[in-house]
């Protein structure tokens, strides 16, 4: 199947424009046309949140939107987040978030979109949005501290 | 050993420190080194197609189609790679009696289970490779499948190797003392019951992959891998695709997971470095998830007839098992997949001073994917059967579990000793760490609480175990049996002209930390700041010589050699010091980059001392060697291991109506002898507690009776998630090992290996008011209403 599109994206703040094969997913257009090899694929079935990473303002899986879907649209992804992540990205290294750091892309999309929501320092509320993102190598605890770590320093 | 060289007392030594990791900056901003991210100039992608029945003679092939696709380079089937790749057996001389057959990249003749790579395809993208594997046609006549490890001994099972006449692969009986005559005494309780483990799989997150690359210039053959044991896949491709040694170069980067998963050989990795030979060019495969779950080793499955004896006083008087265990249509290379078993039979009930003993296990040939080492090998196993046993029989005697063990476990004071098993154990401390759990968990309290709660219909239970955990292997694992699996570490340390040092390690990182934990003993050990040390692991070309990271060992045997090097190579440097400064070396230090006094005093940086050897050697005396770099081997002698030991507990709800299990805490106190860096070590032991969780309640690969996978999706098939997780109170207790300067043993699996026992334990505890017991994993729902008869 060799149907194409192109199409025009901005991501992390440039404009890329492509001809890309209708079927491709956008994690694989960003990873494989652009290089930016930051999000991971895990399942490629929308389960693991491996691929999570920003479209006008909302996270989403990479490997459920189309790369065609993203035509026109903003796009972030972990090598894009700046500033806005550096709070998480100091607790997630001072509480040992991350071990082998495959799924630590899609976990911090996750924790940005928690925290940027304004949750609270709540362990329960913390676990139970991170349930869509699967890391098999922490036990899930040092991220729920580093969530937590964030809001605490940010409401003090 | 246990030489004058002494460094904990050191005021800048980092040993202990629960130091940041480097590289965790790399990776929180999309920097890792991933093997799919890798694009080589050229590089060309494999799919495969693979068999869709468990047991199936191949009548014929058809890739006409296939062939058709534009984008496609080159197809292969197991009879065009036949010549080109010298088959694989997965045995070990000192594993007498096991017996594997041939194994060969593709299937040639019979596919053995569903999953098993029949024909390749190399296309422009793995797309077209999908597309054009989709259209090859394999014909294939049925073969009656043996799934059920149970049934494929029986005589009417179908045999998978027709010449080994039936589906024994190993078996091994271990016996001490006269378990017999100790059943058969009138004063004991027997307890017997049947345990059955699921058959589960690893799920790294990062799929297996690798990129391999052959330049005919030079016939060289390098290959980035996702892998845990770079010099034994250096081996491995050279022998198996017919080149020199030195001519193949292994790379491991950044690894997304591993769990062992990522040490053993498959047909789809070797074919992708074949592909690679032939084509002249760069060949990546990444398996995706289904290939992931068809493919990648499974582990645990596992029926086990277990039976203990106690006397009134609460003594063991006999523990004795049968453990049957399917492997698969063969015993995966080089590793063997009879170590699982073995562990098994050397493991249980190992923490116990226990003389009468017994265990037998068969391990048998059946149509399903393979089964080999994954986290904690047998562990689980081991002491779920101990450890279950153990406390239904202080119940049927009406003791306390706890002071069953108390009476039970080896004295912390009697080591060394060998177990009952036949284990040589050592500076163990089982009383030390069980008191330490009970405090922590405050025991006493809550068993009135879950009392009193039970008054209320409230369900909890408590559950122990008291566990060792293989850690440091020795050569007399896998050398001994002929593997090319390196036991000894190396470690090189190079001063840096600028004063910073580089180590050079073949151990390996996969996210435990590795890299930081050699880090910092060298840094504390030589004397510069953690940032002035650059750490390199994972490449055949540039590391000493090594067996990478499996059966936690980077911590003991790696971080040993480190700190070896950076002693010799301080030693090189203070006698050029002292040249230079007119001192004698053993008047001078390193301190924070600095040559100093004994006494802090500053004398010349480290950078200008490098200098003055690097670039105005003239400035030195003719007989002084210009040598600033120093390589240590380490490998643990005298010990088959250096076992560590933990004691574990879990609480737990349950609730009757549903079967469903919510586990309110869990605690871990670990022994892992010297602790190197505790923020490392205790996350992992947090994540081995989570994987122990998932086998215990979630994680099951399902066949159905013809072979097939039914749940390989990560929708269908349960890991943890971060809701169901409890926080998990950890603590140590360190009894350094003598083996080693450094006295680190492991602790990368005692979780997975401990909690499935204790959660076990703690489900049996709640199911006993209600006249319940489970004995299966994992313990979904409906098996616990199964048992409440409620189903
Ligand atoms: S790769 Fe997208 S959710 Fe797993
Ligand atoms: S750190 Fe390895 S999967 Fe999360």
């Amino acid at each position: 199947m060799t149907d194409t599109q192109t199409i025009s994206v901005t991501v992390n703040g440039e404009t890329a424009s492509a001809a890309v094969p209708v079927r491709q997913n956008l994690v694989d257009f960003l990873r494989n046309t652009l290089g930016l090899t930051g999000s991971h694929v895990g399942c490629e079935h929308g389960v693991c949140g491996a691929c999570t990473l920003e479209v006008d303002g909302a996270m989403v899986r990479g490997c459920l939107m189309l790369a065609v879907q993203a035509d026109g649209a903003k796009v972030t992804t972990i090598e894009g987040y700046g500033d806005r992540a550096a709070a998480l990205r100091a607790a997630f290294i001072d509480r040992n978030a991350l071990q082998c750091g495959y799924c630590t892309p899609g976990m911090l999309a996750s924790a940005l979109e928690y925290v940027e929501g304004g949750g609270g320092a709540d362990r329960a509320a913390i676990r139970e949005h991170l349930s869509g993102n699967y890391c098999r190598c922490t036990g899930y605890q040092s991220i729920v501290d580093a969530v937590c770590d964030v809001i605490e320093g940010e409401s003090s | 050993m246990s030489g004058p060289l002494t460094i904990f007392d050191k005021p800048n030594s980092l040993i202990g420190k629960p130091v940041d990791r480097p590289d965790a900056k790399r990776l929180l901003q999309g920097r890792g080194k991933f093997v799919d991210d890798i694009q080589l100039p050229r590089m060309v992608h494999a799919a495969f197609v693979r068999a869709p029945v468990a047991h199936g003679r191949i009548v014929s092939i058809d890739l006409d189609e296939a062939r058709a696709v534009p984008g496609v380079i080159a197809i292969y089937t197991g009879a065009d790679l036949a010549d080109h790749v010298e088959p694989y057996v997965g045995v070990l001389s000192h594993m007498v009696g096991l017996r594997s057959a041939p194994q060969m990249p593709l299937a040639i003749d019979t596919v053995r289970w569903t999953g098993e790579p029949v024909v390749m395809v190399v296309a422009s993208s793995r797309a077209v490779a999908e597309d054009a594997a989709a259209l090859v046609f394999v014909d294939i006549e049925d073969l009656p499948p043996a799934t059920d490890m149970e049934r494929a001994l029986e005589p009417d099972a179908p045999v998978i190797h027709p010449d080994f006449g039936n589906n024994l692969a190993w078996e091994r009986t271990v016996e001490a003392g006269d378990p017999d005559a100790a059943f058969a005494r009138d004063d004991v309780s027997v307890v017997e019951r049947t345990f059955r483990f699921g058959r589960h799989t690893g799920v790294t997150l990062e799929t297996r992959a690798s990129v391999v690359d052959y330049d005919p210039s030079e016939d060289t053959l390098t290959c980035h891998y996702s892998g845990q044991a770079p010099h034994m896949m250096q081996f491995i491709f050279a022998k198996h695709l017919g080149l020199p040694e030195e001519n193949v170069r292994v790379i491991s980067n950044d690894v997304g997971g591993s769990f062992g998963i990522k040490i053993h050989t498959y047909g789809d990795e070797i074919a992708t470095a074949a592909a690679a030979k032939l084509l002249q060019r760069p060949v990546k495969f990444v398996a995706d998830r289904l290939e992931s779950f068809l493919t990648d080793i499974h582990a645990r499955d596992h029926v086990v007839h277990g039976r203990i004896a106690v006397t009134p006083e609460g003594e063991i008087a006999a523990l004795a098992f049968d453990d049957i265990t399917g492997i698969g249509p063969y015993s995966m290379y080089p590793r063997t997949s009879a170590i699982e078993a073995n562990q098994i039979l050397n493991l249980t009930g190992a923490p116990y001073a226990l003389e009468n003993y017994r265990a037998n296990a068969k391990v048998v040939f059946q149509n399903k994917n393979l089964m080999c080492q994954y986290r904690a090998v047998g562990h689980p196993i081991a002491m779920a059967v101990a450890d279950g046993l153990l406390e239904e029989a202080a119940h049927k005697i009406g003791m306390d579990v706890v002071e069953i063990r108390r009476r039970n476990l080896v004295k912390d004071d009697a080591y060394p000793c060998t177990s009952a098993t036949g284990m040589k154990l050592d500076d163990l401390s089982h009383h030390k760490t069980l008191d330490k759990l009970i405090e922590t968990m405050d025991y006493d309290a809550k068993r009135a609480e879950h009392a009193a709660l039970r008054a209320e219909g409230i369900h909890r239970g408590l559950g122990l175990v008291s566990m060792i955990e293989v850690t440091n292997p020795s050569p007399m694992f896998y050398g001994i049996g002929g593997a090319p699996i390196a036991s000894q570490d190396g470690s090189t340390i190079r001063l840096e002209a600028g004063g910073a040092i580089h180590v050079s390690s073949s151990v390996t990182e996969q996210g435990q930390g590795t890299n930081t934990i050699l880090a910092q003993i060298a840094a504390g050990v030589f004397g510069v700041a953690m940032d002035r040390v650059k750490v390199t692991t994972g490449d055949t070309k540039t590391t000493p010589y090594g067996g990478g990271t499996w059966a936690s060992r980077g911590a003991g045997i790696g971080g040993e050699a480190t700190l070896q090097a950076a002693h010799a190579l301080k030693e090189q440097v203070l006698d050029i010091a002292g040249v230079i400064l007119q001192a004698k070396p053993e008047a001078l230090d390193i301190v924070e980059g600095h040559v100093t006094d004994k006494d802090g005093t500053q004398r010349m940086s480290l950078s200008d001392l490098a200098r003055t050897v690097y670039y105005r050697g003239n400035e030195l005396p003719s007989d002084m060697t210009p040598e600033l770099v120093a390589t240590r081997h380490y490998r643990v002698t005298d010990f088959p291991f250096v076992f560590t030991n933990a004691a574990m507990a879990a609480e737990v709800e349950l609730d009757p109506d549903t079967g469903f299990v919510k586990i309110l805490n869990f605690w871990a106190v670990e022994d892992c002898g010297r602790v190197i860096n505790p923020k490392l070590v205790d996350e992992q032991i947090r994540g081995g507690v989570i994987q122990g969780i998932g086998g215990a309640f979630y994680e099951e690969c399902i066949y159905s009776e013809d072979g097939q996978f039914e749940n390989a999706t990560m929708a269908d098939y349960l890991v943890p998630m971060a809701f169901e997780m409890p926080d998990i109170t950890i603590a140590h207790v360190e009894t350094p090992t003598k083996t080693s300067v450094l006295g680190a043993k492991g602790a990368g699996e005692a979780g997975t290996g401990g909690a499935p026992a204790a959660l076990l334990n703690a489900v049996n505890d709640a199911l006993r008011p209600l006249d319940a017991q489970i004995h299966q994993m994992p313990m979904t729902p409906e098996r616990i209403l199964k048992a409440l008869g409620t189903v």
